[in-house]
């Protein structure tokens, strides 16, 4: 199967590292993978409140050149790989939305031929968890494995929008999907309740004081819960968790220090893939020499 | 109008609007409004509940009263992270978080909104900044944040911009899109739709004259 790989504003900045690791991954596990041609900002949560509509018609048009470019001709409906967690939100429920209402469908769609678009509804929005769980399958990737991340203890944190309001592929109380990727990958995750939970989103640029005890009480739960670092699927919660490390030490007299990485680098890590090639030294918090230790020896500097 | 009268929070039925819950119900599902139980279940899930001065369930029976005024100048609807902790809890399926960028809209519509408040300045910002590219640019969009809402922030934030900057995660090249007329005759055939419409017809008053 193939996939077209629409980035997002983030992953072509600073979520770079989200980028620079999935596809590497992908390309290691012979997935074919195309960049989404001149795709535009997907509409996201800020556009939304001022315009749902124009919202709705920027994510329409990512879909349309999506169907336009379908790179698989025998397959009729189009993968959209999403890994930013707002985008696949926003172009999800743009889908599911022209589906729905007729009246936004009607409306959309005339906006679409005035730049003479169109949108039939082939396709289907897909987060690389998805992809990697249901698609190539955790049995597959762990046979892959050159170096097990054994001994690392894992938080696996989805945040909000890839589980809600949408549960397309994994449960939304207690999702599993990026836990069994990173077990696959030989590595221990930690069993805790706040898998979910807001990171805070924009708030922490907006109303900081608000926004970051957010993000630190999730942080404080996973060093709690005994995790040497946190796993992420979504740009902002990475960006959230681990740039401002250093001022909720601050103003909670904890030092957190807590690595934040993107699940998929982990993935290119396990693969054999040098941190160098998986943007690793993109963040603020690096790895404890330990554990990087732990995983170049191919997990024979088992902890336990 | 004297002090004390500004306190009282009951209303006379003559000073609500009883076209705001229908103005807000008419978002796309947005009737389902009108079944809330009054649960309380959205509160409970929120994360910033403790920071709002409205929790959403008291902002749901307020728009079903006519609070218009009180609705629209809250903090609340500012503070929502669009989480989906309470939609996807609703006994009565009420999509809160819709609900939520309705009164967004409704109160940047009427402005107002909380002055100085960053977050309509964000999203005012980031509207512009994609209707010209296709693309968002954060750099450029937090520095007319800052800039236009509190430039000293902006000297706080250097450092981290900083160090963003040194990890090559901020860019200084502006992301823009190949076919920006495409784009542009796309929202602009829009560009006449109304926001949301009212079914009663009631003339929504602006900040002041809600009084
Ligand atoms: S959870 Fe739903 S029914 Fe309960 S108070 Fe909130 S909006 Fe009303
Ligand atoms: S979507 Fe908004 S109102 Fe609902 S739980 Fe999340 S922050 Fe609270």
């Amino acid at each position: 199967m193939s996939y077209l790989y629409f980035p997002g504003c983030s992953l072509k900045s600073t979520g770079r590292g989200y980028e620079e690791s999935i596809l590497p991954v992908f390309e290691a596990l012979q997935m074919p993978v195309k960049e989404l041609n001149d795709w535009n900002c997907c509409g996201a949560t800020a556009y939304m409140s001022i315009n749902e509509l124009t919202a709705f018609a920027l994510s329409a048009r990512n879909l349309a050149l999506a169907e336009k470019q379908n790179p698989d001709s025998r397959s009729e409906t189009v993968n959209l790989m999403a890994p930013c967690a707002g985008c696949y939100l926003v172009l999800n429920k743009t889908e599911r939305y022209l589906k729905e209402f007729p009246d936004i469908r009607k409306k959309i769609s005339d906006s679409l031929k005035s730049a003479n678009l169109e949108y039939k509804g082939k396709v289907k929005v897909r987060h690389p968890l998805d992809i990697l769980v249901n698609d190539f399958g955790t049995d597959k990737l762990s046979k892959q494995v050159k170096n097990p991340l054994r001994g690392l203890k894992i938080a696996c944190y989805y945040g909000c929008q890839i589980v809600r309001p949408y549960a397309e592929f994994d449960d939304q109380h207690n999702p599993i999907t990026m836990d069994r990727l990173m077990q696959a990958i030989g590595a221990t995750t930690v069993d805790w309740p706040l898998k979910t939970r807001c990171c805070g989103g924009s708030l922490t640029g907006t109303i900081q004081d608000v926004g970051l005890r957010l993000s630190y009480i999730i942080l404080r739960e996973a060093k709690k819960r005994g995790a040497d670092l946190v796993a992420t699927a979504c740009p902002l919660c990475q960006f959230n968790l681990e740039c401002f490390q250093n001022k909720m030490g601050r103003l909670y007299h904890d030092e957190v220090n807590m690595p934040v990485f993107y699940f998929s680098q982990l993935i290119g890590l396990a693969l054999g893939i040098p941190a160098k090639k998986l943007a690793m030294e993109r963040s603020f918090v690096p790895l404890k020499t330990s554990d990087m230790a732990k995983i170049m020896e191919g997990g024979t500097n088992v902890r336990s | 109008m004297p002090d004390w009268q500004k306190w009282r929070k009951i209303k006379y039925e003559a000073e609500l609007d009883p076209g705001f819950a229908d103005k807000i119900a008419s978002i796309p599902g947005g009737e389902k409004l009108f079944k809330c139980i009054q649960c309380g279940t959205c509160s409970g899930m929120c994360p910033l509940s403790p920071d709002m001065d409205y929790t959403p369930r008291q902002i749901i029976a307020m728009i079903r009263a006519g609070f218009k005024k009180e609705v629209l100048s809250s903090h609340t609807c500012w503070l929502c992270a669009s989480c989906y902790a309470c939609t996807v809890e609703c006994p009565k399926e009420i999509k809160i978080t819709d609900i939520m960028y309705a009164a967004k809209r409704l109160a940047i519509q009427e402005k107002v909104y909380p002055k100085r408040f960053a977050i309509p300045v964000l999203a005012r910002e980031f509207f512009n900044g994609v209707k010209r590219q296709g693309r968002s640019n954060e750099s450029f969009l937090l520095t007319r944040l800052y800039l236009k809402t509190n430039p000293l922030q902006l000297f706080k934030q250097a450092f981290l911009g900083l160090q963003l900057f040194y990890r090559g995660r901020m860019s200084l090249k502006l992301e823009s899109i190949e076919h920006k007329n495409e784009l542009k005759a796309l929202l602009n055939s829009l560009e006449k739709e109304p926001l949301m419409k009212s079914k009663t017809g009631t003339p929504v008053a602006t900040g002041e004259g809600a009084r």
